[in-house]
């Protein structure tokens, strides 16, 4: 179907070169699963857009031989390209809030396809688009084709991306890291969806930076670093006997992997009790409790809209509970003014998912972290704990690669020497290699300041990997609670046993 | 839906009773006798003294005065002028035609050029030169454009009427010297929308269906360019009310500006009351306007 050898992509950036794919060759066959698997950078997504010509207006694209369902592409004129778009091809981009367009309804979005390849006619569009939106299982579709993306769950809007994609009836579907902005759960019923889709006889190219997400599809996995493929193979060879150091590294990432402690619980740090708030007649948490000893990673997962990060804001003082209260180190820390919580703040950090934001742009590394010593300390020590070298201490936030700045805001909390640390999806936002080595790092500073942790995430993979404790949250109420152990091994609420099963895992790893 | 258009019509009544207000207090803290302010400088004689006390309730409480002041500027009665030896009402009504005429017209014609310029103009040089001449449109003052304008097209070439408002073609000239800036102005922020938008993840997905790049301009980034252009609404009416009142100068035309500028420099405080309020009306009516233009373009806002 496609035949690719020697793919170079190069952008012009100002003045400056930059290529993103160096020499790529490989092949599709009609009716596989394709993965190609690889960090961000890695150039994966810029090779899955060259094959329909979409790699952007600043790239030169070139190739020995480039070969797309039997025509030579290169030199390809605009309207040649369009030809293939949608009708040979769809694409599937990350998250459906940005990658349809907001202003739009569903079904406008679907029936843009439709028209543009003149499929069917006025008339029986809106029958098509149901059908469509059928086909990807959106339950009443008459209703969803009338609605914009915003008002659809992560799920739906995803289904109906790929629906928008699907409606050209190509024979070839790309999915650039599909399930990477969804819930566990959500994630596995697109992935089924899509394994229906190729049972249908579409053929499947993946890109996905999570080994694990493909190696439950994909017949022949790609693994792509730095523009270039180094190490390629059928999924179960490749899971089995890995090569290249970095697919073992991308192995380990997915396969995950126990940070032990040895350090034993201490004294209590912080106490919820009963904690219960309502907006306007919805009540968002309800009767949670929870203690958290020093030295101790407590883990809170639960989908998007359970509660935990209400749960967080309600433990850091940021919003008042509506009943219940919060202690902290003895001290009650909800229904006393904001003066008296002052000089607890210190003890308490939080990180949050997206540090860019968190960051203010126009602060270097060293005010950042400064901001959190003492007047005039040296931010470098600091910095050295958490890995990073002398030379980050003057960039701004902007110039530090996603991995590099989750550390800068690990250094900034650890620097007031805090007893507890929330962090709310630390490590969501990262490449699966670059989150081993986050995860590793918190392990490692719990082991050396006996801090204690809550760790908010909606990946069992993660609180596998580093929690002692973990409470599942489901519509506002702790489900279940216990040692992670126990609470993965015997699931008792059906609510933890859904999200274990959507984890996804390595198959056929050795 | 409904609920929104109801709170944002009862805001802006709120706003036109402040200004009307605010009015009214000026009048009040104007230095003498309040009757004095309102003869301004028309003929000073007692029936007219006693016109004016009985009309503004003079020589009642403070409350009633104001009360009553309110009472009938809600009915539209705005006083009279005693400088014109007419209703405030009348005066403004005849000028009104024309002045709307100038703004609406220079309205349409900037925001369609704004539109055509940041939609056509997509090449590198040629929204290198576009950029260029907005930013000196922009920059130039209005009569300048308009002194321009006339010495070309009116003293030249004869073109158009060199004042007046008589028929269309009077109208051509000082609409698209009001129109220009704006245009500058809207097309600017019209095309960073645009080059914004077909940067967004939702563009690549429809070229991915096929679309061609203008579809996938005008379906697409066109709707999304428009928010931040519809927040310069508000601004707009500030440049149609301070504008008109130069331009009618410029070009000799009849309307609401020249009104004003007589009676401020004659002092007739009624007319000048007056003025103030219609331009409160004007301004809570364009932002009005722009609050629903946003739930009309983007469903997002639209929730109660």
């Amino acid at each position: 179907m496609i035949e690719v050898k020697n793919l170079r992509v190069t952008f012009r950036l100002g003045e400056r070169q930059v290529e993103a794919v160096r020499g790529v060759s490989f092949d599709v066959e009609e009716g596989e699963c394709l993965a190609l698997v690889g960090e961000s950078g890695s150039g994966k997504s810029v090779t899955a857009r060259s094959l329909v010509g979409l790699a952007g207006p600043a790239a030169r694209v070139e190739a020995d031989t480039f070969v797309v369902d039997g025509r030579d592409v290169r030199g390809f004129a605009a309207r040649e390209w369009r030809r293939l778009r949608g009708r040979f091809a769809g694409l599937i981009l990350q998250d459906a809030l940005v990658s349809l367009d907001p202003l739009r309804t569903v079904g406008a979005e679907i029936t843009e396809v439709l028209r543009t390849h003149g499929i069917g006619d006025r008339g029986d569009r809106p029958e098509r688009v149901q059908r469509l939106l059928t086909d990807v299982h959106v339950p009443e579709p008459e209703r969803r084709a009338r609605q914009y993306p915003h008002q659809l769950s992560g799920g739906l809007r995803q289904r109906a991306l790929i629906a928008s994609a699907i409606a050209g009836g190509p024979r070839l579907l790309i999915a650039d890291e599909p399930t990477t902005a969804l819930d566990a759960t959500v994630q596995a019923q697109i992935l089924k969806l899509l394994a229906e889709r190729r049972a249908s006889g579409e053929t499947l190219l993946l890109i996905s930076h999570d080994l694990a997400v493909v190696s439950r599809l994909a017949d022949r996995v790609l693994v792509m670093k730095d523009g270039r493929i180094v190490e390629s193979g059928p999924t179960r060879t490749l899971l089995g006997s890995a090569g290249h150091a970095y697919t073992k590294e991308l192995i380990s990432a997915a396969s995950g992997r126990r940070r032990m402690t040895r350090t034993a619980p201490g004294e209590v740090v912080a106490e919820a009790i009963a904690l219960r708030k309502v907006y306007g007649d919805r009540a968002v948490v309800r009767d949670v409790g929870l203690t958290i000893r020093a030295g101790e990673i407590v883990g809170l997962v639960g989908e998007s809209g359970s509660g935990k990060t209400t749960v967080a804001q309600l433990l850091f003082g940021l919003t008042e509970p509506t009943s219940g209260r919060v202690r902290f180190e003895g001290r009650d820390l909800s229904g006393v003014p904001e003066r008296a919580r002052r000089p607890i703040r210190r003890r308490l950090q939080l990180i949050a998912q997206d540090p860019l934001s968190a960051f203010d742009p126009r602060w270097t590394v060293r005010r950042i972290v400064g901001e959190a010593l003492p007047r005039g300390a040296d931010p470098q020590p600091v910095l050295e704990r958490v890995g990073l070298s002398a030379d980050v201490v003057d960039r701004y936030p902007r110039q530090l690669s996603g991995g590099q700045r989750q550390r800068v805001a690990v250094a900034r909390a650890i620097a007031p020497r805090p007893s507890l640390i929330i962090c709310d999806e630390p490590v969501s936002a990262l490449d699966v290699s670059v989150q081993a080595q986050v995860l590793d790092l918190i392990a490692q500073i719990r082991e050396d300041d006996g801090t204690a942790w809550l760790f908010i995430s909606h990946d069992l993979g993660v609180i596998r990997d580093l929690a002692d404790r973990v409470l599942v949250m489901h519509d506002g109420r702790v489900v279940e609670q216990g040692p992670v152990r126990a609470v993965f091994e015997h699931a008792g609420h059906e609510c933890t046993r859904a999200l274990l099963n959507a984890v996804p895992t390595l198959e056929g790893a050795a | 839906m409904i609920r929104a258009i109801a709170r944002r019509a009862g805001s802006g009544l709120v706003v036109l009773w402040a200004a009307a207000t605010a009015a009214y207090l000026a009048l009040l803290a104007a230095p003498g006798d309040t009757v004095d302010s309102i003869i301004g400088d028309g003929a000073d004689r007692p029936q007219i003294r006693a016109q004016i006390i009985a009309e503004w309730n003079l020589d009642r409480p403070a409350v009633v005065q104001y009360l009553d002041y309110l009472w009938r500027a809600a009915q539209g009665d705005l006083g009279r002028s005693y400088l014109l030896q007419r209703p405030v009402r009348d005066v403004i009504g005849d000028q009104l035609a024309p002045t709307l005429k100038l703004a609406v017209a220079a309205a349409v014609f900037g925001v369609v050029l704004a539109l055509i310029l940041a939609v056509v103009t997509r090449g590198r040089w040629a929204r290198r030169a576009s950029s260029t001449a907005e930013l000196v449109l922009v920059s130039t003052p209005p009569f300048l454009i308009g002194i321009v304008l006339l010495s070309v097209f009116s003293f030249r070439f004869g073109m158009f009427p060199v004042s007046g408002d008589r028929g269309w073609a009077a109208l051509v000239l000082p609409a698209v010297t009001l129109g220009l800036p704006i245009a500058g102005v809207l097309a600017q922020v019209l095309r960073d929308g645009l080059d914004r938008a077909l940067d967004e993840p939702f563009a690549v997905t429809a070229r991915a269906r096929g679309l061609t790049e203008r579809s996938v301009l005008l379906r697409h980034g066109l709707r999304h360019s428009l928010l931040p252009a519809v927040t310069l609404l508000g601004w707009l009416s500030g440049v149609l009310i301070g504008g008109s009142v130069i331009i009618e100068q410029v070009f000799g035309r009849p309307g609401l500006g020249q009104v004003t500028l007589q009676a401020v420099s004659s002092s007739d405080m009624p007319v000048v009351l007056a003025v103030v309020v219609l331009a409160a009306a004007f301004f809570v009516v364009i932002n009005t306007a722009a609050d629903l233009a946003y739930l009309l373009i983007d469903p997002r806002l639209r929730r109660s």
